[in-house]
């Protein structure tokens, strides 16, 4: 067994401090602050910098990470209070004022900055997040075709990687975390917008409660911190627009609010 | 037995911990204000109902330096409420049409500033233009 | 999931924010401070015979409402989500207080405009 294992840096480095919001349920009543100095150079994350800490500081800190390179989603913190992937943020640009981690907000906090996202799983499971056939489809029948205009509708909402930084930036979530929040709603819209997908009457069901985007108050911050430009804020807004219309449409002309839907999935001629 | 005790940290005072959220704040109070000049001209149409004399009263505490002041304070949170609903307003349209060309955001907000520049103006040459 | 029935509030509060965010400043620019001042408006623009003539005819009278009831529609709708976010519960008895403040302007302003005459 190794006695001490030293950093494998050669070439001088600065240190940064890094604090971090530190709590174990079994020693802690509450969560406290633990500043670190951490050796570092200007191509390392905020995530390498949590990883230096519990490989060469301290082995009990705790935290989610797996691709680095912003595509799992897993490594999700509050880094100077604003939610962002660690591995697609630099320690350079803290630098020489620190920085204070803290774990995604508006989650119960499991274990320094391991969040509980139980509700997010089962939020998204809700929306029935998979293609739902419009009619049953034999293999023979081959692949569906979509027009570039029909995979536009919903490319950009099919970019969610799970991270939950827009529940974290969102103030209507953290204070009613009844509110489906802006990540599955903007998956529900995914799906929805797919010209191959037949549940949408299905799904609007969640969009019309006040759980669904009547929950939002359009503080458009989850657009801000998405890494991956899915812009969710658009996906609950505009479905508030056709579930408005839907409401008052509905015992009137239902059929045409229904085609209106179908003419846009199939694309203009 | 589990060692798990989830801790869910308090929303107290979370507007004032980002600018973002210290702007969405400001851009709803412009709420409060803008009840306020509905009833300011809510109370004018009631003197107005009421006959001249109390109707004159109404446009004097008008001309007073208070009220003047404070609707320069108002002219200032409108124009606030103009630019912010417009920058808000393309986050409840589509942006996707349905051939798959994008609406840029800002094409919208810009027409839509305009719309209203052109809106004030046309309104203020009508009644400059209003026979005495 | 029970429906909500929201779009009724949002549509008003979409319609007198467009409304507010459209004509708004010119109107406090006009009332507020141009005609008080006599700043490039006469100070007559709003005088009793032209204000009552105005309110008589039946396109001042729903423009007068339509700006009243609209601009009040919006600012509850706001205000009530908003005491929510600053942690007042916003609960049935806010939300009577709120929309019935505008229920009762809404009706206010129809009935005096009504009482104005044609």
């Amino acid at each position: 067994m190794q006695t001490e294992r030293q950093p494998p840096m050669t070439e001088p480095v600065k240190t940064i401090r890094i604090e971090v919001l530190r709590y174990r349920p079994e020693q802690d009543s509450e969560p406290v602050v633990q500043a670190y100095e951490v050796p570092f150079t200007d191509d390392m994350s905020v995530l390498q910098g949590v990883q230096y800490i519990k490989d060469y500081l301290d082995g009990t800190l705790s935290f989610r990470w797996s691709c680095r390179m912003a595509i799992c989603g897993s490594c999700g913190m509050m880094i100077g209070g604003v939610p962002k992937l660690s591995c697609q943020t630099f320690l350079r640009d803290y630098y020489p004022a620190g920085l204070r981690i803290d774990p995604l907000a508006h989650f119960p906090i499991e274990r320094d900055l391991v969040v509980n996202v139980e509700d997010f799983i089962r939020k998204l499971e809700g929306i029935k997040p998979y293609i739902v056939p419009k009619e049953p489809r034999t293999l023979e029948q081959g692949e569906y075709l979509q027009t570039p205009g029909q995979l536009e509708q919903f490319l950009q909402f099919s970019g969610c990687i799970n991270c939950t930084l827009c529940y974290s930036a969102c103030p209507q979530y953290g204070l009613d975390s009844k509110f489906m929040g802006p990540g599955v709603l903007a998956l529900l819209h995914r799906y929805n917008a797919d010209s191959r997908d037949g549940a949408s009457a299905e799904r609007m069901q969640l969009v019309h409660a006040e759980e669904g985007v009547w929950g939002c108050t359009a503080v458009g911050y989850c657009s801000e911190v998405c890494p991956k430009g899915v812009d969710p804020a658009n996906a609950v807004n505009q479905n508030k627009t056709a579930s408005a219309m839907d409401y008052f449409l509905r015992f009137v002309t239902p059929k045409a609010v229904a085609n209106k839907g179908a003419a846009n999935k199939a694309g203009a001629k | 037995m589990s060692a798990r005790r989830p801790y869910v940290r308090s929303m107290d005072g979370w507007w004032r911990r980002d600018p973002f959220f210290v702007r969405y704040m400001a851009r709803e109070a412009t709420a409060v204000f803008v009840v306020a000049y509905a009833l300011v001209l809510l109370v004018g149409v009631l003197r107005l109902s009421q006959g001249e004399a109390a109707f004159n009263a109404w446009l004097a505490a008008l001309r007073s330096p208070l009220s003047v002041a404070f609707h320069v304070f108002l002219l200032a949170i409108f124009v606030y409420h103009t630019w912010s609903w417009f920058r808000i307003m393309p986050k409840t349209m589509p942006l996707i049409l349905p051939d798959g060309r994008r609406l840029k955001p800002g094409l919208i907000t810009g027409a839509g500033l305009a719309a209203a520049a052109l809106l004030c103006l046309a309104g203020f040459a009508v009644l400059m233009g209003v026979k005495p | 999931m029970k429906r909500s029935n929201a779009p009724i509030f949002w549509s008003m509060f979409g319609a007198g924010g467009m409304l507010s965010a459209l004509i708004g400043p010119l109107l406090v620019f006009v009332t507020g401070i141009a005609v008080p001042l006599g700043l490039l408006l006469p100070p007559d623009t709003m005088n009793y015979a032209r204000m009552l003539g105005f309110a008589q005819n039946w396109l001042g009278k729903a423009f007068l409402f339509a700006v009243i009831a609209l601009f009040m529609w919006h600012g509850v709708h706001r205000i009530f989500h908003s005491l929510h976010d600053i942690g007042i519960p916003a609960g049935t008895l806010a939300k009577l207080a709120c929309y019935g403040f505008a229920l009762a302007g809404t009706l206010a302003a129809g009935y005096v405009l009504i009482a104005i005459g044609f």
